[in-house]
């Protein structure tokens, strides 16, 4: 196979084809529209289906009714989207449907500006919903991270039946690059567990387990869906300890196994006294300034480029920080993942750089911070 | 066939809610189709529609206030064989309107049951947008303020194929049920209804009155034929069936050397209208032939037509980290706004650089050297400045040849594009050899 030259909306097109997605709904916003075409040229032609919404509200409500009904869904859209899609992404929590969301970042607040990137929405996709229970976010940094990651999302999504959002970015969703697919790290495939013997409830978890058993509404066994608070048995329920127990489970399901999709490229340096901590577009930036800063100061820093968001994985910052004096958390926006970060590593000097103006974080800038001292 | 109703949850409306009428009807219909529990599934939102779902045993989606057509169509595109039933009252109607008009215009294998009731019943009695504006509801003088929607005519003239308006108190409830769910298309039934608890008390109506009121309507009586067309579903599956894939994601091989071996960055200062960002693919295009990594980065305005258009490339042996361009190598001013957005660049440009401009352009004070083309000499249109000038950067063979461009072009565009691209280089190479200015 040989090289492909595409943008991270294209490449995340091609993770989802490849995890197996077959219905894809979104509504055109830039910077994301260049998905929903990537997957109207893509996903029909292979007996899928692509819905382009009424509106945001409709293209995860179209997701939703087609996970249920047993399919691989995804939508696409940017932060004025994500607003919009809140309520039906609470849902996806509490009725623990699988949808993979891609929010292609962009400058914001509100309408913004939409051809300026930013990561101005960290925050928002983890607590941006009713109910405060957890859900999972993946943040790429270029095209390659752009498929694996889509393809984690899936199988994340598949296997703890919750909502996956993929943090990209306008400047990694619009900008092009060389992708070679012989290279690229192809994560084996999980679907759903399908309820095989014995009575069925929709929200029963057999011992030992966090994850319901699914099966889809219009096989052979009657399925309930319910976004009303629930019991195993989809009914909607006043029971406190029943209640009590299921959004602990939602919580515990994902939460606990966080250690198991920590993705993330730790480059440790020998005598390191600073730790970078940055994600997105701005990882690509942090690693040509740990390069300068060796290569033309002489100045040893480690890296941490994390691509699991949330849940946020507080071992391997715990552990990546333990050498350094200082951390340096780098963010397109003005300070939102630094408060993880502060909390993990009470105890340490943790300083933050970022920049909202629709322009990259650049090596320069980042060098001079950490010379800051 | 056997009841679908649910004989652990039997309905649980106010004393005398017309509710109840419209779950017997329901099943009743459901009985006299003959459908079995698993080939039925009731989708239903919020308020006391909202609890229909839980008094029938079949599949059952309860979802988020008026957006249960949209859960609709997505269970009925994954499973065209289910039979998708939608229950929602005039709350749902309202807050879902978006959905309701695209339900119409798309034409999908769903039944939408409005329970119409003209208030909200389960918060209080409040108006909703089918509400008469004389009724006395608990949103004070509101309602008097605003026009009650027609359902009917709204689903109508938006596309609905199939249109009932009827009492719940019909005697033939079923019947028009029966016709609504057989239908092959979006079927829609406005179901006139009264709730004891809120709306009765301050608007006495009885069943006559509820007839004598709907008399005043314009009569919908099922199929409304001009309408009438192929059922979405079936349209979707016939037309994605005869689409090619394509892209194909095959990718290209190395073909040649590349004949610069060293990093690389190129920026491109043009306006809206002259195919920059297409140039830069062209570019990146041919540095991927000689096996080089490349990115491209684009900055545009959201006016398609106007404005500065900006790409910034890097081409390179390596792995890219950083993807803005700091220090080019080479800069291409094909109009004064595009230079002017650009305007940083120049004085970090050093004596290596190159700015390629075409004759007029203002160029900043830069260390690089600047070549000025004189691009009308070759009858060269705006939309093909930025391909003219790749191949004017190409006669210096860095960081692509002319070679290199040819190829990327016969890979890029085909037919009438082609030719007309190919004959761009043509006229550029009858230009002389551009000028240095001093
Ligand atoms: S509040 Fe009204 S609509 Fe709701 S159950 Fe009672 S009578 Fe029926």
């Amino acid at each position: 196979m040989g090289v492909l030259f595409v943008d991270g909306n294209q490449a995340v097109a091609m993770g989802a084809i490849y995890a197996g997605c077959t219905f894809f709904a979104a509504y055109p916003i830039t910077p994301a529209s260049t998905l929903l075409e990537a997957m109207l040229k893509a996903l029909p032609a292979r007996g899928g289906i692509v819905l382009q919404g009424e509106d945001e509200i409709a293209s995860i409500g179209y997701c939703l009714g087609a996970s249920m009904a047993g399919m691989k869904t995804m939508t696409a859209t940017s932060g004025p989207g994500v607003s919009l899609y809140s309520e039906n992404v609470s849902f996806a929590i509490a009725g623990e449907i699988p949808i993979v969301i891609v929010n292609v970042m962009r400058q914001g607040p509100s309408t913004g500006s939409a051809t300026r990137g930013a990561d101005g929405d960290i925050q928002f996709m983890r607590w941006g919903c009713s109910g405060g229970l957890p859900l999972i976010v993946l943040a790429p940094t270029d095209v390659r991270d752009c498929f694996t990651l889509t393809v984690h999302a899936f199988n994340l999504a598949e296997r703890f039946r919750c909502p996956v959002f993929l943090a990209s970015n306008k400047e990694i969703g619009m900008t092009y690059e060389t992708l070679d697919m012989d290279t690229v790290e192809k994560p084996p495939l999980i679907d759903r567990a399908s309820h095989t013997s014995g009575s069925f409830l929709p929200f029963q978890v057999d011992t030992g387990q966090d994850v319901p058993a699914f099966l889809a509404i219009g096989g052979p066994t009657l399925v309930r869906q319910t976004s009303s608070t629930h019991g195993p048995d989809g009914y909607i329920t006043a029971d406190p300890s029943l209640i009590q127990v299921g959004v602990e489970r939602l919580q515990r399901k994902i939460e606990a196994k966080v250690s198991s999709f920590t993705y993330y490229d730790l480059q440790e340096m020998k005598d390191a006294r600073i730790l970078l901590v940055a994600y997105g577009i701005t990882a690509r930036a942090a690693r040509a300034a740990a390069e300068v800063l060796f290569r033309d100061r002489g100045t040893p820093s480690s890296l941490l480029v994390l691509k699991t968001l949330w849940p946020v994985p507080e071992r391997v910052l715990l552990t990546a920080a333990e050498k350094v004096d200082r951390v340096l958390v780098l963010e397109m926006n003005l300070g939102q993942y630094v408060y993880e970060v502060r909390r993990v590593l009470a105890a340490k000097r943790v300083d933050f750089y970022g920049k909202m103006s629709g322009q990259l974080i650049t090596p320069a800038e980042i060098v001079r911070e950490v010379l800051r001292g | 066939m056997a009841s679908l109703l649910n004989p652990h949850r039997p309905p649980v409306f106010c004393p005398g809610c017309s509710h109840d009428r419209s779950v017997r009807g329901l099943d009743r219909a459901l009985q006299e189709m003959g459908l079995k529990a698993d080939e039925v599934v009731i989708v239903s939102d919020i308020g006391c529609s909202g609890l229909f779902d839980t008094f029938f045993q079949t599949h059952a989606f309860h979802g988020l206030h008026g957006r249960a057509l949209t859960y609709a169509a997505g269970i009925k595109l994954s499973r065209p064989d289910l039979k998708v039933i939608v229950t929602m009252g005039d709350g749902g109607l309202g807050i879902g309107g978006a959905h309701l008009l695209a339900a119409c215009r798309r034409n999908l294998d769903l039944t939408l049951l409005v329970l119409n009731n003209f208030n909200f019943g389960m918060t209080g009695g409040q108006f909703s947008c089918t509400t008469p504006e004389q009724s006395s509801v608990a949103s004070g003088f509101l309602n008097a303020l605003e026009r009650p929607m027609d359902l009917c005519t709204v689903a109508a003239s938006a596309g609905a194929p199939f249109v009932t308006r009827a009492s719940v108190y019909q005697k033939d409830l079923s019947r028009l049920i029966v016709e609504a769910v057989s239908f092959d298309g979006f079927s829609v039934v406005d179901l006139w209804s009264i709730c004891p608890a809120r709306y009765l008390k301050r608007n006495p109506i009885s069943p006559k009155d509820i007839e004598r009121a709907m008399a005043k309507l314009p009569v919908f009586h099922g199929p409304v034929a001009t309408n009438a067309r192929n059922e979405y579903g079936r349209n979707y599956r016939q037309k994605s069936g005869r689409q090619t894939v394509d892209p194909d994601w095959k990718g290209v091989d190395k073909l040649y050397e590349p004949p610069v071996k060293e990093r690389r960055e190129l920026v491109l200062l043009g306006s809206a209208g002259e195919r920059v960002i297409t140039a830069g693919h062209l570019l990146a295009g041919a540095a991927v032939l000689a096996g080089m990594r490349v990115t491209q980065k684009n900055d545009y305005n959201i006016t398609v037509m106007r404005g500065p258009s900006v790409t910034e490339l890097i081409i390179s042996p390596g792995p890219i980290t950083y993807t803005g361009v700091e220090q080019p190598d080479v800069v291409i001013g094909l109009s004064q706004e595009g230079v002017n957005r650009g305007r940083d660049l120049f004085e970090r440009m050093t004596s290596w650089g190159r700015v390629f401009s075409t004759m007029g352009v203002e160029i900043p004070a830069t260390s690089a050297q600047i070549l000025e083309v004189d691009l009308k000499a070759a009858r060269i249109k705006k939309k093909e400045r930025a391909l003219a000038m790749l191949s004017i950067l190409a006669r210096t063979g860095d960081p692509l040849t002319g070679q290199m461009l040819t190829r990327a072009l016969e890979q890029t565009f085909h037919g009438k594009r082609l030719t007309e691209a190919l004959d761009v280089l043509q006229r550029a190479a009858t230009l002389p050899g551009f000028q240095e200015k001093p």
